[in-house]
């Protein structure tokens, strides 16, 4: 059966809905348009010795034309996109006028008699596949560029023409799509990009998103399923793509571009804006993440990167743990989808009773086995872990963290595994990033005390004032009859924290936070004051912590947390904070 | 013919950026110039053949120029190379 012939009996008005890989942000409803391109027919000729000039010629000719088009692709790129997406480009050009390369081609040409088309082939051939096998990320990606090109080239050879404006708005459905081609047919109006392969880095996916243009890629079949003018939704959040929609559908998707629209407006202008005070006082703005199968770009987008990954997530709901494959796929996806921003990936912060496979339950569970105690008394399942996440590091914009460090110990031990997995990973070969950075979250009290010394033999420190603040203040959060206890503010905790954020920067590392009190708005300008280093927040909360630290000298926040150092009650810190923020920040709501 | 090894300094390795900056340089010299790497020599003056070396940070490169100019070839590009690209 022909594909025509299966297309036009499928049934027209059926709803179906794929799923690929959420490739840029962005929700598009409209109809499609299928943009083919033949793949460049190669045929080995032999050409007699006085056409070989002849073929020669034409080669030139074919270069030329390239050159002139990816000029104007190269130009037009300049306007829409920043320096780093034009670079693609600008690789390209330079492969285009290689000497070197193309002398090699035209002395075959004409030694070994053969067409054009085949030599290129051939000769651009060795160089894609010495690439493709290369474990540098970077060099396996550059393939694609020399590929690009020398299709380029090959379809001038052939004089093929080249589409690249549409009537109306669309969205663009296709097998796949180079560079060029998702830059230059964003002149049109173009809804979305939809491919049937492709991954996350791919430039499809990296170009969409500089251009602002929803796509999701690795949709495998969409291009047989799709005609010209099919009613689409193209959900570039989720990943999913609906044909032939019904009204409700429609409904339902417009109704959350909508509310995306409304986050995307509290974030105004401030997404690719620095966190930095008034007096340039930079500060590392991240966000706190599990897995969703919604990798929430949108709300990511504002953000540094990923200051806490919870990896445990992996584990919820299963009966069994992830396999080291499983979690290593999961940390490769983040890794990739996230670069090249920095995830920082916490160690499982479970408690014993995961893998407790009887019934043993703990009287005191949080202040029993958990976090890195379970997993050092389990270190075949940490070493997997570890493994898993080294392997995953390649980009190198992967860190570690470790929960619930109580003492020096348990840091040296766990820092021994992990030399463990790297010594394992580079006898087999694996490739890793060995200056992965290693750091700690300080949320027993003993570890903020002993914070120095933590600070000596880690990268960075991470607070966790979830699990500080009730240990400190021996305050459990769920118990409704004493919740009010829990004070962010309660004198001893600021003053606690200074300790933590001082200890560790006087022994040269970072000191970051990523428990709740992190996306407190009404906490901001206090631990600036304090001399955070990093804000790891939920994403929601993100605009508004921007646009506090944008708001503020730190000068300004240095001395407001002197002051607030000195106060000795709750109230009176949370009431100078209060009207603080009610000056400079009114817009904002606070508790 | 000169011979002299280099490692790389810079943190993203040879990627785009200094592979077109040593490319360009070594077309300014008039020596042939070739670079090693594992067992693989490619023409230096190639930007396509310095890609695929693919060579990351703290890789070790042996570079050959041979002609008139190859001492002051073979400075000026080990230099560069030393000097990581001037990248931070």
């Amino acid at each position: 059966m022909t594909e025509s012939r299966a297309k036009a009996e499928s049934p027209q008005s059926q709803e179906t809905v794929l799923k690929g890989i959420p490739a840029s942000p962005g929700i598009a409803i409209g109809p499609a348009f299928v943009f083919m391109r033949h793949a460049p027919i190669i045929e080995e000729r032999s050409v007699l010795p006085e056409e070989a000039e002849r073929e020669v010629g034409r080669l030139e000719q074919a270069i030329a034309r390239s050159l002139k088009e990816l000029r104007k692709i190269f130009e037009f790129a300049e306007t829409k996109l920043r320096d780093d997406k034009v670079k693609i480009f600008e690789a390209q050009l330079m492969f285009l006028e290689d000497a070197v390369l193309f002398d090699a081609i035209y002395a075959r040409i004409r030694s070994e008699l053969k067409n054009a088309e085949f030599i290129v082939h051939d000769e651009i051939g060795k160089y894609i596949r010495i690439m493709l096998a290369s474990k540098d990320e970077y060099t396996h990606e550059r393939a694609h560029d020399v590929e690009d090109v020398r299709n380029r080239i090959l379809r001038n050879l052939q004089e093929q023409r080249v589409i690249s404006r549409l009537e109306g708005s669309a969205i663009i459905v296709s097998q796949n799509l180079s560079a060029g081609d998702t830059v230059i047919l964003s002149r049109n109006d173009v809804l979305a990009y939809a491919t049937d392969i492709g991954g996350i880095t791919s430039h499809t996916a990296l170009l969409s998103r500089a251009l602002k243009i929803p796509a999701v890629v690795g949709l495998k079949t969409i291009s047989h399923l799709v005609h010209d003018a099919l009613s689409m939704v193209l959900d570039g959040y989720s990943g999913t793509v609906v044909l032939n929609p019904t009204e409700e559908t429609i409904k339902k998707y417009a109704a959350k571009r909508e509310r995306y629209h409304q986050f995307e407006a509290r974030l105004a202008g401030l997404r690719d804006l620095p966190a930095e005070t008034l007096d340039h006082r930079r500060v590392e703005l991240s966000a706190n993440a599990e897995f969703e199968q919604e990798l929430d770009f949108i709300k990511i987008q504002g953000a540094d990167g990923i200051g806490l990954f919870r990896s445990e997530y992996l584990i919820v709901g299963k009966e069994e743990f992830p396999t080291e494959e499983e979690q290593f796929a999961q940390y490769k996806l983040l890794a990739e989808a996230m670069y090249p921003k920095r995830v920082i990936i916490r160690t499982f912060d479970i408690g014993g009773d995961k893998l407790m496979t009887d019934s043993a339950k703990e009287n005191n569970p949080f202040l029993g086995w958990r976090g890195i105690r379970v997993m050092l008394d389990r270190p075949i399942l940490f070493l997997e872990q570890l493994r898993a996440i080294l392997r995953a590091s390649t980009r190198k914009n992967i860190a570690v963290m470790f929960p619930m460090v109580s003492n020096l110990k348990e840091v040296r031990l766990a820092r021994k595994l992990l030399d463990q997995a790297k010594h394992q990973l580079r006898k087999d070969g694996i490739p890793y990033d060995s200056r992965m950075k290693v750091g700690v979250m300080i949320e027993v009290p003993s570890a903020a005390i002993i914070a120095e010394d933590l600070a000596e033999e880690v990268d960075f420190l991470s607070i966790g004032t979830n699990d500080l603040i009730q240990y400190l203040l021996a305050v459990d959060r769920g118990n409704d009859v004493v919740s009010n206890l829990y004070q962010e503010f309660n004198p001893a905790v600021v003053r606690f924290l200074r300790r933590i954020i001082e200890r560790g920067k006087k022994k040269g590392v970072w000191v970051g936070m990523c428990g709740e009190m992190a996306g407190d708005p009404l906490a901001t300008i206090l631990l600036l004051g304090l001399g955070l280093d990093e804000f790891s927040v939920v994403p929601n909360m993100l605009p508004e912590i921007k646009k506090i630290i944008r708001g503020v000298k730190f000068s300004e926040a240095q001395k407001i947390a002197e002051q607030v150092l000195r106060m000795k009650t709750e109230d009176e810190i949370k009431e100078f904070l209060r009207s603080i923020m009610k000056k400079k920040f009114p817009d904002i709501p606070i508790n | 013919m000169i011979q002299r090894e280099v490692s790389i300094k810079n943190r993203a390795g040879l990627h785009t950026r200094p592979a077109a900056a040593l490319v360009k340089l070594a077309a300014t010299f008039k020596s042939e110039f070739f670079i090693e790497k594992d067992g693989i020599e490619i023409n230096g003056k190639s930007i396509i053949g310095v890609m695929t070396l693919a060579a990351e940070q703290g890789s070790t490169l042996t570079l050959r120029f041979s002609g008139v100019d190859e001492v002051e070839a073979c400075d000026a590009v080990a230099e560069l190379i030393e000097r990581g690209f001037d990248e931070k």
